[in-house]
């Protein structure tokens, strides 16, 4: 058995190990230092994201004079958050971000999914080395690429474009979800797939019948997909660098550079870049948790 | 027979399109590249000249060699602490102690990966500043201090991964299991070192291999701390920023496309090596210790 068998891909998340093996004869203090330490790391972990988000609300003197305090009615302030969107192009940078993000994740949902059901149904000799040519991808980083993917994008006149982004990001995502989605449509059952051959669905349509089970693959491979588009900083800045082709990461990046005298803004965009990404995954954590350890952890 | 040969293709093809044209050829492509010198403005075959000029040129070998110093210290720092810290992690997360919180936790502890680099790069220069009067040191313009302060930004922020796969390891390992060793009168402790951790040994070999080659590939932390020129002195510069900068120029530095080519096919060896060195040697025999 492997450490994580593939048979588990369609279950529910794993189960919290107390309620599953029953209670041990635990200590009550060996319990309390359990939730100290967590308590500890989970602060480590969380506080400096605070830190940014607490001071971004507050007046230049205030974020000074008092780093950790709360805002108060004195210190209280959205001036940061005008002047970013005054100043920067930011609304512009969300819109990309959002268009990319969504594109890729999007694209590499179909085409890994059309891919990994094919690799799994149809076992032909090819399909294995197909398989392998695709787990290839997850080792090696595309970013090597990176002088013949710019003379591709330039010769195909994207340069400077979304679609130029969308495209590298689709082809970086889809061995992961490749390998992904085979685990979970190695767990569908045939008998599925042959009842609907049988009543004469084509093939696309008894792909198209095991797809709501393999619904918590699907919202793995979006959820592990999203997250290192989203924050690239080396495409964009190689691809499309224009201000009106930014995302929102090379935005923040760029105002980082810019205005590094009015914290209150600063300290907005860096929020306002982090935000979206932590409330999506918090959103998501269990398939992004489960999408991670078994495309890669297996 | 083929008919099944059909649909495969016609069902990868689009995948394997997008994948072979914008990943594997450029890929493939770089390499080739780093055997052409293209400066006059002909393409021309040159053979390794451009590893040999990268290796031995007194201006490029020097800055080829810190950079692989300070990549190898970088990549060495996230193993020492960020997989030890991942274990501690995942055996609080699943030492039994724990009900509903223990989701609560784990997300609370995977926040600052799902960060990008600007942010983090941002926080932890705020926090260290001088002017915050956290630290009164300036460890960021510090030559001895500069990297492993950057290092240890980025295991902050991503040791949510080995943690994650130590986690869902520690969870996989039967009941059963578990239940004989109490029965026999092991502790915590003792069925923690002699149960299961055994179980996810295999787990380490894996998240050494998947954190070298992402450190070997990193870049972003240090260029959104310190710019393609990564100060003070060169002190954390590490592959992926002399590659940006071979490739693009910087102040001081003009772009050379083809000794760009040929760093990245470097940074590209040496990750095929290890990967394929570790697959053969190590991954078999840590195969044989799972269940």
């Amino acid at each position: 058995m492997s450490v994580l068998a593939p048979a588990r891909a369609g279950a529910p998340a794993p189960v919290p190990e107390a309620r599953r093996r029953g209670r041990r004869p635990s200590t009550m203090g060996g319990t309390l230092a359990v939730h100290g330490l967590l308590l500890l790391f989970a602060l480590l972990a969380i506080a400096p994201v605070l830190l940014i988000v607490l001071n971004s609300f507050k007046t230049t003197p205030a974020i000074f004079a008092d780093p950790f305090g709360l805002p108060d009615r004195e210190t209280f302030s959205v001036a940061g958050y005008e002047r970013v969107f005054e100043r920067g192009n930011f609304a512009a940078n969300y819109r990309n971000s959002l268009v990319v993000t969504v594109g890729t994740t999007a694209l590499t949902l179909v085409l890994s999914t059309l891919a990994a059901f094919a690799l799994v149904e149809y076992k032909v000799r090819l399909a294995p080395v197909l398989a392998a040519f695709f787990t290839i991808g997850i080792m090696l980083p595309i970013r090597l690429g990176t002088v013949p993917i710019l003379k591709l994008v330039v010769s195909w006149r994207l340069m400077d474009t979304l679609t130029a982004l969308v495209l590298v990001y689709t082809a970086m995502s889809v061995p992961l979800a490749v390998a992904l989605m085979m685990t979970y449509f190695r767990a569908v059952p045939t008998d599925l797939k042959d009842a609907g051959r049988i009543d004469g669905a084509g093939e696309l349509r008894t792909l198209r019948l095991t797809l709501p089970l393999v619904r918590p693959g699907l919202a793995a491979v979006a959820s592990v997909t999203m997250l290192p588009v989203w924050n690239d900083l080396w495409f964009p800045l190689i691809l499309a660098p224009s201000p009106e082709h930014q995302t929102v990461t090379l935005g923040v990046q760029q105002f980082v550079g810019q205005f590094l005298n009015d914290y209150p803004a600063l300290l907005a965009a860096l929020t306002l870049g982090a935000v979206p990404l932590i409330v999506l995954f918090t959103v998501f954590s269990r398939q992004f948790i489960q999408g991670l350890s078994q495309g890669i952890g297996r | 027979m083929r008919s099944r040969y059909r649909h495969l293709l016609a069902f990868t093809l689009p995948a394997l399109a997008v994948y072979t044209v914008f990943a594997a050829y450029p890929l493939a492509s770089s390499i080739y590249l780093s055997f052409f010198d293209s400066d006059t403005g002909v393409s021309r075959w040159v053979g390794f000249d451009n590893y040999v000029y990268l290796f031995t040129n007194p201006t490029t070998s020097e800055r080829f060699w810190n950079a692989l110093v300070n990549n190898v210290e970088f990549f060495a720092i996230h193993l020492l602490v960020e997989v030890p810290v991942g274990l501690l992690l995942a055996a609080l997360l699943t030492s039994g102690r724990l009900r509903r919180s223990a989701a609560v936790y784990r997300t609370l502890l995977f926040i600052p990966t799902t960060l990008s680099v600007v942010v983090v790069g941002f926080i932890w220069r705020l926090i260290i500043n001088p002017l915050w009067g956290l630290v009164e040191h300036p460890l960021l313009g510090d030559e001895r201090t500069a990297l492993p302060t950057i290092s240890l930004m980025s295991v902050w922020q991503y040791v949510g991964i080995p943690m994650i796969f130590l986690y869902t390891a520690l969870l996989a390992i039967p009941g059963p299991v578990l239940e004989a060793a109490r029965i026999d009168g092991a502790n915590g402790w003792t069925t923690f070192w002699r149960v299961k951790f055994p179980l996810i040994a295999p787990q380490f070999g894996l998240i050494a291999i998947l954190t070298y080659i992402w450190t070997f590939n990193g870049f972003d932390i240090v260029f959104a701390l310190n710019g393609s020129a990564p100060g003070p002195n060169y002190s954390t510069d590490i592959l992926g920023t002399l590659f940006y900068r071979t490739f693009f120029g910087s102040s001081g530095q003009v772009s050379d496309l083809d000794l760009g080519a040929t760093v990245a096919s470097v940074i590209f060896f040496l990750i095929l090596v290890t990967t394929a060195g570790y697959f053969v040697l190590l991954h078999r025999r840590l195969k044989s210790y799972e269940l």
